[in-house]
């Protein structure tokens, strides 16, 4: 059975040392070589009807922590409570291990925490009426049957926007806007507690990226959504975020609440990631800071702070420790050895 | 000073396919000078790429520009010294000689996905070796007359592409040049196979390249080092840039001008700072109001634009805005059809606000 913890304020999903390493195997044999980092030692937490952003370049591992924690891939190391009441008997709520549970329980867990992907056009099947796409959690669940699921079914398109027509018609019929609405439709579905966005609005226009992310805001204060929102535009995360958590290489660079975050960074890759938005405003004139080289390979990264060959604050304790993930502030946590010393700027 | 480079002239491109015709590109005009780098921004299936295509002649089938010019003024790449050639790109044959000196050699386009539009079977050697092969030449001194040497000009040789895609890997900024010149596209990072495509397009030293959202599929710090490369390149050749992008900030740290597209029809022109700070149209107001900027975190909601993109083959009466539109004008924008005027000097707008009627 699940392990307990005590349930801490209001606290929704506490994810403690995260790890998530991908063998690397090479020869006739398989023989594992290496391993690839993509998730090393994460730590991070989400409030009840509060939206977590989590950015960072391609390849730092925001997709892999997400999908780790609600185990479409296994962990390697690491917790992850999940405050819920499913599983007492008397009602009570309580704080489970995720990585704890076991498939029938992750199934009955999976009610309440759903996901929205990426790419409206791959993520939904082709092949299924919007009907189909949005009532399969039901029948997967096992929830609803005949007429009441298609009153559901209507009432959530309703609710994201879309028409009682709509639910014959096949997502070629739509456009990239409309089909991520039904992704979120069906991420709706089953009344979730937390949702995984996963670039949500990366694929879509200017205008159309504005109503969903409204939408988005709207449906958090009607049914007191949490989101995580995994983005690599600063300025969307910024937007919709309450508090922002910044990953480099597998690990949290710097996690604070939003506006501290940009206005006041304590880590120098937040500060270099703020210079490097493009502001839009012609007369912005900023020093932008360049960051030299690629991202670190995450099989192979350096020593010490995986930021530190990048760092133009780099001294000699980045090159050989690591450093600490601490709260310096309240709320406001970072992994650098020099953050108190240094004066960065924000936007 | 401004010296115009490519002058697009009240352009139509058509699309005749089985369910009608779509007016991809609905008369847009606007000017490229020598060394500049204009902005044309605009949501997906305005007619942004499709006006860039049009320029290199090579429009997708069905589409065919049914109506205006685009004057090419044509300088020679041997001889800066020769007077200018006036082309009229429209008019040749797409798949003549003329505009396939043209077309990589002289305009080079960068698009938008890096990870596939590199071919995977060949090397980055290879593949900036194709562009060299039939755009690059050498000269060659025949022999002298007098003072003047005549001149003559060959393809380059392998060693010499080798050498040359090398130099060209090392210009845009990609790690350990010798090495990676015989690397796959598959071993490059995004950030990196963009580099390589800038360094195919670049490698002929083009007069104009056009860029096709090159940074959009980039992280931001990969997109800022290709900008600030960009810039640097644009500054050591004189190059112009056509800069097509959906991202408002890519635009405003780029571009001179700025030409906004909606539904095909050219809605705003005018230099950066205008647009930005005085934008007359109202679709250019709220396409800046529906972006969250960076830093100022201020109202909770943003301005979204109501409703969606129509339907091509079903467009709107009058201005093809007039359905999102917040200051629409019942009786007027749903009949009349908007003039592109000139509001104020060099600040052009389709718009009834801006019309007497």
């Amino acid at each position: 059975m699940a392990e307990k913890i005590p349930v801490t304020d209001n606290v929704l999903l506490d994810v403690r040392g995260l790890k998530k390493y991908f063998p690397i195997t090479s020869g006739l044999l398989r023989r594992v070589t290496g391993y690839v980092k993509a998730v090393d030692d994460v730590t991070f937490f989400v409030r009840e009807g509060e939206t977590l952003g989590l950015v960072g370049e391609s390849g730092c591992g925001k997709t892999t922590a997400s999908r780790t924690v609600i185990r479409l891939y296994e962990a390697t190391a690491g917790e992850a409570f999940f405050r819920t009441d499913l599983f007492s008997t008397d009602g009570k709520v309580e704080m489970v291990n995720l990585f704890d549970l076991d498939k029938e329980q992750i199934k009955k867990v999976r009610r309440q925490i759903s996901m929205i992907f990426q790419d409206p056009i791959n993520s939904l099947n082709p092949r299924m009426s919007v009907f189909d796409i949005v009532s399969e959690p039901m029948v997967i669940h096992g929830l609803r049957k005949g007429p009441e699921m298609e009153e559901t079914v209507v009432s959530l398109l309703e609710r994201v926007g879309l028409r009682k027509e709509h639910i014959r018609r096949y997502p070629h019929e739509f456009s990239g806007g409309q089909r991520q609405r039904i992704g979120i439709a069906r991420a709706l579905s089953l009344n979730p507690r937390i949702i995984f966005c996963d670039e949500p609005v990366s694929a879509l226009d200017v205008s159309i990226q504005a109503q969903t992310l409204n939408l988005l805001q709207d449906l958090q204060s009607d049914f007191n959504l949490s989101y995580i929102f995994v983005a690599h535009d600063l300025s969307v995360v910024q937007h919709i975020s309450d508090r922002v958590a910044v990953m480099y290489v597998g690990k949290i660079a710097e996690m604070a609440g939003s506006d501290a975050l940009y206005n006041n960074p304590l880590h120098p890759y937040t500060e270099a990631l703020m210079s490097a938005v493009p502001k839009p405003d012609p007369k912005y004139e900023s020093e932008r800071i360049i960051m030299q080289g690629d991202v670190a390979d995450p099989s192979n990264p350096p020593s010490g702070c995986y930021f530190h060959p990048r760092c133009r604050y780099a001294t000699d304790i980045c090159r050989t420790a690591t450093p600490e993930f601490r709260e310096l502030k309240p709320d406001h946590f970072v992994a650098c050895h020099r953050a108190e010393e240094l004066q960065l700027k924000g936007v | 000073m401004a010296e115009p480079l490519l002058e697009i002239k009240d352009v139509h491109v058509e699309f005749e396919v089985r369910d009608g015709i779509v007016h991809a590109v609905d008369g847009v005009s606007y000017t490229v000078n020598r060394g500049e780098t204009i902005g044309i921004i605009g949501e997906s299936g305005c007619g942004k790429s499709v006006t860039a295509k049009a320029a290199m002649q090579m429009l997708p089938k069905p589409g065919k520009v049914s109506q205006g010019e685009i004057i090419y003024h044509r300088r020679s790449k041997f001889d800066p010294s020769k007077p200018q050639e006036v082309v009229n790109i429209t008019q040749l044959d797409p798949d003549g000689e003329l505009i396939r000196h043209i077309r990589g050699g002289e305009f080079a386009m960068i698009f938008q996905e890096p990870m596939s539009s590199l071919t995977p079977v060949y090397t980055t050697g290879t593949l900036i070796g194709e562009a060299l092969a039939l755009h690059r030449w050498v000269p060659v001194t025949v022999g002298e007359q007098m003072s003047n040497k005549i001149m003559q000009y060959r393809h380059v040789t392998k060693e010499e592409s080798r050498e040359i895609a090398i130099e060209m890997l090392q210009k845009v900024g990609i790690p350990k040049p010798h090495e990676r010149v015989d690397a796959y596209p598959h071993q490059l990072s995004g950030g990196q196979r963009q580099r390589v495509m800038i360094a195919i397009a670049l490698s002929c030293e083009p007069f104009m390249l056009i860029a096709d959202e090159p940074t959009t599929a980039l992280d931001v710090s990969i997109e800022a080092q290709i900008l600030d490369l960009m810039r640097e390149l644009q500054q050591s050749v004189e190059m112009s840039i056509m800069f097509i992008t959906h991202n408002l900030g890519v635009v405003a740290e780029m571009a001179k001008e700025i030409v906004v597209m909606y539904m095909g029809k050219q809605v705003e022109k005018a230099d950066t700072v205008k647009v930005f700070y005085e934008p007359k149209h109202p679709y250019t107001r709220a396409l800046l109001q529906s972006i969250p900027k960076v830093g100022r975190r201020t109202s909770e909601r943003l301005a979204s634009i109501k409703g969606m993109v129509p339907d091509p083959f079903h467009l709107p009466s009058g201005c093809v805005f007039h359905p999102r539109c917040p200051s629409f004008m019942p009786g007027k924008c749903d009949v009349i059809k908007p003039k592109y005027i000139e509001v104020e000097p060099d600040h052009w707008v389709r718009c009834l606000l801006y019309e007497d009627v």
